[in-house]
């Protein structure tokens, strides 16, 4: 934890496409110290008249063998989503810092159930709370509620499925805005009071609830979360940003 | 409130740990204008502003401002009363000699 913090070189080793507008970036970070599920590193680029951009990329899962893995989404006119989309290539260098972030993160100790509200990208490190879980062999109960515009819009939807078959005591339930899947049941809409109260846990349960998204859906969810009932404190956010 | 121009304050560990050892996220802070008690973890971090400015949740005055230079970093926190850090027991705090 007292680590000095510096900038070290990680090179893209692996890229996968989660969906047409997000790709998951293996990185290879040699010497990482490890990190816990919630926390995410700040990744800087130079340009070659020195000039540098520098944002926050929460990790996705657990380090292995000096790799870490982020998940990517473009934001249109960004300066450093697109080129970390569609440019960057494998072998190529960027800085990244971290583990950073000691507060928005889920300890696998942790006995509390928990519920993960994720908006969008919003679930990366959601995700990650997901696998380190099941890493651990924790049985603590889990339930994700996970926003999307469309059902394409999903991040890891394959190994979504396959974890609510096989990780016992996790839960996943899914708010469309835009588009729904025919066997959905009700309209695209926001996420409401509605969705949180039936998919989330009641807060006689004292469960963590950890909301990650754009700024106004963090704002919108934490709201609900403290209106039924939930402690502030148990309540913890991440905003990625501006509402896209 | 529509303002979502914002950051947790969670977003300052980076930023802060080039001028301190710890993770100050994890760090609670006193507003000195309404009192409240609250982890930086829970501060409204503005972005945009020159350099970052980290509002109280509760009555949103500024309570930290970071601001980077090539060669120097300021850091304004004349709106927070203390700074409270988790230390690790086996660094006590220093006694007199
Ligand atoms: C702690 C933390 C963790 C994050 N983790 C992830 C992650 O795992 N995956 C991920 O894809 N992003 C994540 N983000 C968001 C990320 O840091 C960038 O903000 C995002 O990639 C946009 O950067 P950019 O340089 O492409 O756009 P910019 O050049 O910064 O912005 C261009 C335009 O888009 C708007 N904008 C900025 N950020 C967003 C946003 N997030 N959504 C919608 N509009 C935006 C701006 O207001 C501006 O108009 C995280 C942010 C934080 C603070
Ligand atoms: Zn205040």
């Amino acid at each position: 934890m007292t680590a000095p913090l510096r900038w070290r070189v990680a090179r893209l080793c692996e890229r996968r496409v989660e969906t047409p507008t997000a790709h998951t970036l293996v990185l290879e970070a040699p010497g990482w110290p490890g990190h816990l599920p919630g926390q995410h590193v700040d990744v800087r680029l130079t340009a070659s008249d020195g000039y540098q951009a520098a944002r926050s990329y929460s990790l996705a899962g657990p380090a292995e063998a000096d790799r870490i893995t982020l998940t990517v989404q473009r934001v249109p006119d960004g300066e450093v989503s697109p080129y970390l989309i569609d440019v960057y290539a494998e072998g190529d260098p960027v800085e990244v810092r971290g583990p950073v972030g000691g507060w928005f993160v889920w300890r696998p100790e942790e006995t509390a159930p928990v519920l993960l509200v994720a908006g969008g990208s919003g679930v990366v490190p959601l995700m990650a709370m997901v696998r380190a879980r099941r890493a651990a062999g924790s049985r603590v109960p889990f339930r994700l509620l996970y926003s999307v515009r469309t059902p394409a819009d999903v991040f890891y939807a394959d190994e979504l499925r396959r974890r609510v078959r096989d990780d016992l005591g996790l839960d996943v339930a899914y708010v469309y805005t835009r588009e729904a899947p025919q066997d959905w049941r009700g309209e695209p809409h926001r996420i409401g009071l509605a969705d949180v109260n039936s998919h989330g846990w009641p807060p006689e349960l004292e469960p963590l609830c950890y909301v990650c998204g754009p700024t106004g859906f963090v704002e919108t969810v934490a709201d609900l979360l403290v209106g039924l009932g939930h402690q502030s404190r148990r309540v913890k956010t991440e905003r990625f940003g501006p509402t896209g | 409130m529509t303002d979502t121009s914002y950051l947790d304050g969670n977003m300052l560990d980076g930023p802060l740990r080039e001028l301190f050892a710890v993770d100050l996220s994890t760090a609670a802070g006193r507003c000195e204008h309404c009192r409240m008690l609250g982890p930086l973890a829970g501060l409204r971090v503005y972005p945009h502003a020159p350099g970052l400015v980290g509002r109280c949740p509760n009555c949103a005055e500024v309570m930290l401002r970071l601001v980077r230079s090539p060669g120097h970093a300021w850091l304004d926190l004349r709106g927070a009363t203390f700074l409270r850090v988790p230390m690790p027991p086996e660094h006590p705090y220093p006694g007199p000699l």
